[in-house]
């Protein structure tokens, strides 16, 4: 096996691993059993991080080129900013959201194409880490804040409809529930409008114009909008609560479908092929 | 060794048993030199609760034990025993250790889980060892069962549930609120329940008492207990906005509290959550406030529902706690069935090892011309002969299971071979856990 390969599984390992212990933590109510998956999400992180170093002399540029490389970046800063969360709420729920969520991601990236791809000469910049690493962070704290917008309505559900079983008891309270899903919103939106910002800047070194409704640009902007108003309810006309959870539920959609559906449904240069070579 | 339990308990006889056969704390010093008065009793110890009064002691002799214990137990109280016995339970040997450990643990408790048992197991301890009963049986007995308690609470959710209503309340506010700092509760009428919950919650970090009545002199002075604020009937309304936490009791035949009234507050306070608790019957709250967003309202039977919901909880847990206690009581038992058989074996051994000594020094000195080479291969085969004679008797004595029939095998080595053999003194360095 290649140096390579054996850091990719080794990192989905380490995920998978702490996917079950946190797990265990929520469904078994054991906060020592999730304090253990921090330690092994912080190996796995490590690990991860040694893959892009790998791949990066390989290429001599920035890794992430192919779906494969993108999804295994997006399950990085996954985890970098769950585990960031996770020094002010010790949540160990969220983690049973994070970990199998990178792990999937991390599967999924196994099952893409892993190629190769040399950057085409006309993209190389500094710009294009600083575009992608914005663009991954800003998902992967809308990715955060869309579960903590999940739990909070099953927990609100749960209260209002006074079932208090198991779900009832392992989810914690609404209040904090909130607080994450703001905090995630808060920090998943500067990282979105850098990401946007600079990958307009990086589009006029490229090409010469900093704008071109490009279909990815054009969802982008509306998932920025979408976010921007969810932001703007929360800080001025005191949002908070379901409506606050069900709109980033939903701007979450509009999110995965920029991401996702954009690049597999419509031609433009956010598409993999473009980056390569002409 | 064995340990032997006699007593009762709430489970096998009503209070009015209960509370004649209780020993007071004054006088456990003398009940402890009557019980190790009695032939077969080796360490005594009482425990004496409103809930149980049970007498654990270490035997040789279990099923004589519990017979004396029985008797003491009627004799000190003035009942006849034929009054007492059908009240009382007695368990000896494995079934005993295991009673302990569940009573320790609490899961022989009223409330399963309850947290003052191991309290008052500990007093009980600590009352024999003042009093010279408990010797190394019992002190390792109790250690063990304190330590098992430990073992179920940490591994198991048996007590993190609440099952009381007041407490549910409090339990309820922590899944809508997490912290209670900082947050204002007011009382609106005057219930005992209300009170209870009310104090609660102020141990739980609430800093902020609002009091409201009909009777604006009660509100004051309740008030003044919780070191809060009195709050004018006619217009507490317009306080709603401030309160996180509401407690609603008063007679009121008609609702108190409108969803209009509410639906003003949570404007006002800007959505941030409001947790209702509808004490009253008739009902004080509208219980179509319920439905606004961030109003949480639960009267009296949803609270209930919690203090059921968490009881069938504590159940499940209590089976989980049963496996950690039945390895526990295997553990123990080993270790103290070693303790009965082992003087007797090392006894044995110490026996044949001398009658070998003798006779190979006697031999030897026959034979003189022997090389040192066949001195040791005469060494190894008289000490291989004791032991494979050994072999058998040894297993058979460890393995026996504990009741009377051991006692016969090992007064019949015992005096099949003249051992004198002294109880196991103090000397737990020689015994190490296995």
């Amino acid at each position: 096996m290649e140096p390579v390969t054996l850091l990719f599984a080794l990192t989905t390992v380490s995920y998978l691993i702490a996917s079950l212990l946190y797990l265990t933590a929520m469904i078994g109510k054991r906060e020592g059993v999730g304090s253990l998956g921090r330690w092994v999400l912080l190996v796995g992180i490590v690990v991860h991080a040694g893959v892009f170093a790998v791949r990066h002399s390989m290429v001599s540029g920035t890794p992430v080129t192919s779906m494969h490389e993108s999804l295994s970046f997006f399950a990085w800063c996954l985890v970098l900013l769950f585990l960031l969360l996770d020094l002010r709420f010790r949540l160990s729920v969220m983690g049973a959201f994070a970990a199998p969520l990178a792990t999937g991601l991390m599967i999924f990236s196994a099952l893409s194409p892993d190629v190769v791809v040399p950057l085409n000469p006309v993209l190389r910049s500094w710009l294009f880490p600083v575009h992608i690493s914005f663009a991954f962070l800003g998902n992967a704290a809308f990715a955060l804040s869309f579960g903590a917008g999940v739990m909070y309505l099953i927990q609100d559900r749960m209260l209002k409809s006074k079932r208090f079983n198991r779900v009832y008891r392992m989810l914690p309270s609404i209040n904090v529930l909130d607080r994450v899903n703001y905090t995630c919103l808060s920090v998943g939106f500067p990282f979105m409008t850098l990401g946007i910002i600079s990958g307009a800047v990086w589009a006029n070194l490229a090409w010469g114009s900093y704008w071109s409704w490009d279909p990815k640009e054009t969802w982008a902007l509306i998932t920025w909008f979408l976010y921007a108003g969810l932001l703007h309810g929360r800080l001025t006309v005191g949002w908070r609560g379901r409506r606050a959870a069900f709109f980033s539920i939903v701007a979450f959609m509009f999110l995965l479908f920029t991401f996702l559906g954009v690049s597999l449904l419509f031609d433009g240069y956010h598409t993999f092929e473009a980056f390569s070579m002409p | 060794m064995n340990i032997v339990v006699v007593g009762l308990s709430h489970k096998t006889a009503p209070v009015e048993i209960r509370e004649r056969v209780a020993f007071e704390a004054d006088v456990l010093t003398s009940c402890f030199a009557q019980v190790l008065a009695l032939p077969s009793i080796s360490e005594a110890m009482i425990v004496s609760t409103c809930n149980r009064v049970e007498l654990y002691a270490a035997t040789m002799r279990p099923e004589q034990a519990c017979a004396e214990l029985q008797r003491f137990m009627a004799e000190c109280h003035g009942l006849t025993p034929a009054e007492l016995n059908e009240h009382l339970y007695s368990h000896t040997c494995q079934e005993a250790v295991r009673h302990v450990f569940r009573v320790t643990a609490s899961l022989d408790s009223m409330v399963v889980g309850e947290p003052q048992i191991l309290g008052q197991m500990k007093t009980a301890y600590g009352h024999a060892c003042d009093g010279k009963s408990a010797g190394l049986v019992l002190n390792r007995f109790m250690h063990k069962a304190f330590s098992v308690a430990k073992r179920v609470r940490t591994e198991t959710a048996i007590a993190s549930n609440a099952v009381s209503v007041s407490y549910a309340a409090v339990e309820l506010a922590r899944k809508i609120f997490d912290s209670l700092e900082n947050k204002t509760v007011m009382l609106v009428g005057a219930g005992e329940m209300c009170e209870l919950a009310a104090k609660h919650f102020i141990r739980y970090g609430v800093s902020k008492v609002l009091v409201t009545n009909r009777t604006f002199s009660r509100a004051e002075s309740l008030a003044e207990s919780f070191d809060g604020v009195a709050v004018n009937f006619a217009n507490f309304r317009e306080q709603l906005h401030r309160v996180d936490i509401l407690l609603s009791s008063t007679g009121s035949p008609d609702y108190v509290i409108s969803a209009a009234d509410l639906k003003a507050a949570c404007k006002m306070r800007r959505y941030q959550p409001m947790f209702l608790i509808d004490i009253a019957v008739p009902r004080d709250i509208d219980p179509a406030a319920g439905r606004i967003d961030s109003v949480y309202l639960y009267d009296v039977d949803d609270l209930q529902g919690v203090v059921q919901s968490n009881l069938k909880e504590r159940e499940k847990e209590a089976v989980k706690a049963d496996q950690i206690v039945d390895q526990e009581v295997g553990r123990f038992h080993e270790w103290l069935s070693n303790l009965t058989v082992r003087p007797t074996i090392v006894a044995l051994r110490k026996q044949l090892e001398e009658v070998r000594q003798k006779e190979l020094q006697r031999t030897l000195s026959n034979l003189s011309d022997l090389d040192e080479h066949e001195r040791k291969m005469l060494d190894a085969m008289t000490s291989a002969i004791v032991n494979k004679i050994l072999h058998h008797p040894t297993r058979l004595l460890k393995q026996l299971d504990c009741n009377d029939d051991k006692l016969r095998y090992l007064d019949a080595v015992q005096m099949l071979f003249d051992l004198s053999v002294h109880p196991p003194s103090d000397d737990l360095s020689e015994l190490p856990e296995e």
